[in-house]
């Protein structure tokens, strides 16, 4: 299993949560982060003064998938989230060591 | 004031009793004098908080009522387009806008008698209310000019130019409020039923005049300008309903002053509004949320506040010609229609009203121009009068049918105007700067975009 952890642009939640749900991947979870890569901030001024802004609003959407299904998931949530332009996000994934669904104690993969 | 007022009374009836000489002359033009300024206090106290209370209604009411019904990104921008009103429609209203309306012109527009203001002190008016200063009237009225563009924006909201929106409400203001407000409250305007119009319509505090030229101009940039990015399949949802709860509080409070105030008076006619306002808004929010409950299983919030705002804004025409259950049956259609306007009508017709101006504001004001002309009796406002003095039959109650007619003519020209006028309006304004933010402007929101700031920090 593998986790897919990927940081988006607010406004493409409801297209990667499409395109997930077209390669038939039911579970998400998603919080509001701020942060920043490459793409540096943004200015704000209130009352004149000008404060420069570096951490971002992103969205961060984590699922586990298993490992067959990762360059599939992975592609299908790029392509939903792409516009090509600075601050479109990343993806990272890693190696999840156990599943457990807490309400049977079902363990790996058909625990997702 | 009063003390003058008793004594003079003491001294007539003393004089009478002693049928001693005539009472001196001087005193009792004194005494006139003296009754005079106590009712001129009286109706001018109540002016000046209606004038309050109907600015109210913008900023925070509406201001609050729009900005929660907006993703959080937008907030600042939404409650902008209110406040902006405040300050540009008063720019305008100092210098022209005013006389405009109310200097007597011809039928569809005024003149520039009171340009700059000038003569507009503390002499009333005879022509539109003679017993408060006329600066009182005129910045009573020009609260109701603020509000009318305001309401328009919740049919475009989030996604115009903060430059384009100010240019739009300029020109919409000559284009339409202007010409519509002449019409229906100015002298001898095309549809004044009281100051000589040809065709007499009954619009006590601006059913046509704010509601139902707002209401379909707001259609009109609801369909020029497209739909927001992501509308419908995205789920695009308030970002906060305690926000829009207050500010549909305020919005009734407010309202009191907006047709209650608009008896220009202290008087019996003023309770009356204010009693028929009351009313039909509980009644539109009962209405609502039975239709809700209906219909969804659910009576909700939103919808409840929703109701509410459209009773008022159906009641406003005939407030002031309804007895207070009239109202009740106003306030109770008015829930019914407009729910089914933005909860059936809007999802087949797939146009993006984001926040329901043309489906609360433009059909309630319908709704209640021509209910005023069924409700509408003299038993309630008797200012209309024959030939011979007596009070003049008003709506079909009263056995003047004849009266809905009217009404559907003077909303017919208000519709009219209001999609010329609009559509004008746009024209123009592209043609001097963009309409719409670009794709990426309104993904980052109004707030970043166009102001440069945020309503929400999180880190601060």
């Amino acid at each position: 299993m593998v986790k897919i952890e990927a940081v988006i642009q607010p406004s493409k939640l409801e297209n990667a949560r499409e395109a997930l749900k077209a390669v038939g991947i039911d579970g998400l979870t998603v919080s509001e982060v701020r942060g920043h890569g490459r793409q540096k901030g943004h200015k704000e001024v209130y009352r004149g003064r000008e404060y420069q802004v570096d951490l971002l609003h992103k969205l961060k959407l984590e699922m586990v998938v298993p490992s067959a299904r990762k360059d599939e998931v992975v592609r299908a949530l790029a392509d939903a989230v792409r516009t090509g332009a600075i601050g479109d996000g990343k993806i990272f994934v890693c190696e999840v060591a156990e599943a457990i669904r807490i309400r049977d104690d079902s363990r790996g993969e058909s625990a997702l | 004031m009063s003390n003058r007022v008793f004594a003079g009374l003491l001294l007539l009836s003393s004089s009478a009793l002693a049928q001693g000489p005539p009472v001196d002359r001087a005193e009792l033009r004194a005494l006139q004098a003296a009754v005079a300024a106590s009712q001129s206090a009286g109706d001018n106290a109540w002016m000046l908080v209606s004038s309050a209370l109907v600015l109210m209604m913008t900023g925070p009411g509406l201001a609050l009522f729009y900005c929660g019904l907006v993703r959080k990104k937008n907030v600042l921008g939404t409650m902008m387009q209110s406040f902006a009103m405040m300050a540009l429609i008063t720019m305008l209203w100092a210098v022209c806008g005013y006389s405009l309306v109310f200097g007597t012109g011809n039928a569809f527009i005024g003149d520039l008698r009171y340009l700059f203001l000038r003569g507009v002190g503390a002499e009333p008016n005879a022509l539109y209310a003679p017993t408060i200063p006329h600066q009182t009237f005129m910045i009573y009225q020009l609260m109701f000019a603020i509000i009318t563009p305001a309401l328009i924006a919740g049919a475009f909201a989030e996604r115009v130019r903060f430059r384009a929106m100010m240019l739009f409400s300029t020109l919409w203001a000559f284009f339409v409020y202007f010409p519509a407000a002449h019409m229906v409250w100015g002298n001898g305007g095309f549809l004044n039923a009281f100051l000589g119009g040809k065709y007499p319509v009954f619009d006590f505090a601006g059913g046509t005049v704010v509601h139902i030229t707002s209401g379909f101009s707001a259609l009109v940039t609801a369909l020029y300008i497209g739909k927001r990015a992501g509308y419908p399949h995205e789920k695009i949802v308030p970002h906060n309903l305690v926000l829009s709860f207050i500010g549909a509080c305020l919005l009734w409070v407010g309202w009191f002053g907006f047709n209650a105030g608009s008896a220009l008076a202290a008087s019996s006619v003023a309770t009356s509004a204010f009693v028929a306002t009351h009313f039909a808004a509980a009644a539109g929010a009962v209405s609502w949320m039975a239709a809700e409950r209906i219909r969804n299983g659910k009576a909700s919030a939103l919808g409840a506040i929703s109701g509410a705002v459209a009773g008022l804004a159906t009641v406003t025409q005939g407030a002031g010609f309804v007895q207070p259950f009239s109202a009740v049956l106003i306030g109770l259609i008015a829930g019914a229609v407009c729910f089914f306007m933005v909860s059936v009508a809007k999802e087949k017709l797939r146009y993006d009203d984001s926040l329901d101006a043309f489906g609360v504001h433009g059909v309630g004001g319908l709704v209640g121009c021509l209910l005023t002309g069924v409700f509408a009796t003299r038993a309630v406002n008797s200012a209309l009068k024959l030939a011979n003095g007596q009070p003049a039959a008003l709506g079909w109650i009263d056995g003047n049918p004849v009266q809905v007619l009217h009404q559907l003519i003077g909303a017919g020209i208000g519709i009219g105007l209001a999609v010329a006028g609009t559509l004008a309006a746009l024209r123009i304004t592209e043609l001097v700067t963009p309409l719409r933010m670009n794709e990426r402007e309104e993904a980052s929101g109004m707030d970043l975009s166009l102001h440069g700031e945020e309503g929400y920090n999180f880190e601060a």
